[in-house]
C-alpha cells in the first residue's frame, strides 16, 4: 500500500482542477487525474487517465488501476463539469442531456466507484463542486445550475449513506473564477454576478483549495453533508 | 491470478462465506455456525442489517473482479425484481452468482 495519501480529481487537464493537481503534489500527495482529452504537461507524482466521467466502464478501469497500483484512495474530489449558458426557449435537449451526463451522472459514478475503495479502510473523503449559480437563481444557467443542484443533493444524501463507512461527503461551491468555463459569458454579466456577492470580486483557486483542505483534514471526520458557498451568497 | 476458470460452485460458495465472515467480523459480531448454509442474511433473526448487506455484496463484487477478473453487478434490478430474493440465504447468493456467471458467459461478456 502506497504510503502517501492517495487523491483522486476529475477534469484536471485545465482551470480550477488543474489548479487542484498542483496543489495536492506540493502538499506531498499521490494524484490521480482525469479528462477526455489528453494533457499537454505532464508532473511528478501525478498520473492521467483520459476517462470521461459520464462512462461507467472508464471509471470502473480507472479506480481498478488505482486500487491496483496504490490499494488506497483516501481522497476524491468531483471537479469535472461543463456548462452551456443560454435562455431556457432556446436550449436544445441534448444540451440538457450531455451537461446532466457529466455533471451529474460523472459525480454519481465517481462517488460510487470511490466509496467502494475507501470502504475499505473505513476512511475517505469526498468534495463535490456545484456553484454559486444554485442558490443565486441566475438567468441563463437553468440547466447548469440545476445539474449542479442534483450534486448538493446527492452529496447530502451520501453524507447518511456513507458516513457508517468512515466517509465524509461535501460541497464547496465557488463564484465564477476566470477560467475557460465562463470563457464566453459576456464579461458584463459576470460584473452583475459579482456585483451581487457580499465580497465583490472573482474568486481565484486559492479561495477554492483553501476549503476543500477544511473538508479533507483527517480532523474534519465530523464534518459531512454541508455546502459552503465562496463570496459570501 | 486465479482465472475465471478456478471459479467453480465450490469456490464462489468459500468466497461467499469468507465474505460474511469478514462483514461479520468488522462488526463485532459474534460468529454463528457459518456451516450452517440455512443462515438467513435478511429478514427477520437475519445475520445482517442492510448496511451489513451492502458491505457483503462490494466486498463479493471486488474479490470477483480482483481475484478472478468477473466484473459482476449482483445488486441490480433483476435481482431486486425477483420475487424469491437471491440474498436470502448464503446458498441463494451463491446460486445467484453462478447464474450471472452463466449468463455472462452465454453473452460472451466474460
Amino acid at each position: 500500500m502506497a504510503e502517501r495519501e492517495v487523491v483522486l480529481i476529475t477534469g484536471t487537464r485545465k482551470g480550477i482542477g488543474r489548479c487542484l493537481v498542483d496543489h495536492f503534489v506540493r502538499k506531498g500527495m499521490l494524484v490521480e487525474g482525469c479528462s477526455r482529452e489528453p494533457l499537454d504537461w505532464a508532473l511528478e507524482h501525478y498520473t492521467h487517465h483520459a476517462v470521461d466521467v459520464a462512462d461507467e466502464g472508464q471509471v470502473k478501469a480507472m479506480l481498478s488501476s488505482i486500487q491496483r497500483r496504490h490499494a488506497r484512495l483516501d481522497i476524491v474530489i468531483n471537479n469535472a463539469g461543463i456548462a452551456s449558458m443560454n435562455h431556457i426557449l432556446l436550449t436544445p435537449a441534448d444540451t440538457v442531456d450531455r451537461i446532466m451526463a457529466t455533471n451529474f451522472r460523472g459525480t454519481f459514478l465517481v462517488c460510487r466507484e470511490s466509496a467502494k475503495l475507501m470502504q475499505r479502510r473505513r476512511y475517505g473523503r469526498i468534495v463535490n463542486l456545484a456553484t454559486v449559480a444554485v442558490p443565486m437563481r441566475l438567468e441563463g444557467e437553468a440547466i447548469y445550475a440545476s445539474s449542479k443542484a442534483a450534486i448538493v443533493t446527492l452529496t447530502q444524501i451520501l453524507a447518511y449513506e456513507l458516513a457508517p463507512f468512515g466517509i465524509t461527503c461535501n460541497v464547496v461551491a465557488p463564484t465564477p473564477i476566470a477560467t475557460d468555463l465562463i470563457r464566453h459569458v459576456p464579461p458584463e454579466k459576470i460584473q452583475r454576478i459579482v456585483d451581487r456577492l457580499a465580497i465583490k470580486r472573482l474568486g481565484c483557486c486559492g479561495d477554492v483549495t483553501n476549503v476543500v483542505d477544511f473538508f479533507v483534514k483527517p480532523e474534519s471526520d465530523y464534518i459531512t453533508g454541508q455546502v459552503i458557498y465562496l463570496g459570501g451568497v | 491470478m486465479p482465472s475465471q476458470e478456478h471459479l467453480d460452485r465450490e469456490t464462489i460458495a468459500r468466497l461467499v462465506m469468507s465474505s460474511l465472515h469478514d462483514v461479520l467480523s468488522q462488526k463485532d459480531q459474534p460468529l454463528p455456525d457459518l456451516a450452517n448454509g440455512a443462515v438467513h442474511l435478511i429478514g427477520q433473526q437475519a445475520l445482517l442489517d442492510s448496511l451489513g448487506l451492502v458491505t457483503l455484496i462490494v466486498d463479493l463484487e471486488q474479490r470477483l473482479e480482483e481475484d478472478y477478473g468477473v466484473a459482476l453487478v449482483l445488486a441490480d434490478e433483476q435481482a431486486m425484481a425477483q420475487r424469491s430474493s437471491p440474498f436470502r440465504t448464503p446458498q441463494a447468493l451463491t446460486e445467484y452468482i453462478c447464474l450471472l456467471i452463466e449468463e455472462q458467459k452465454a453473452h460472451g461478456r466474460a
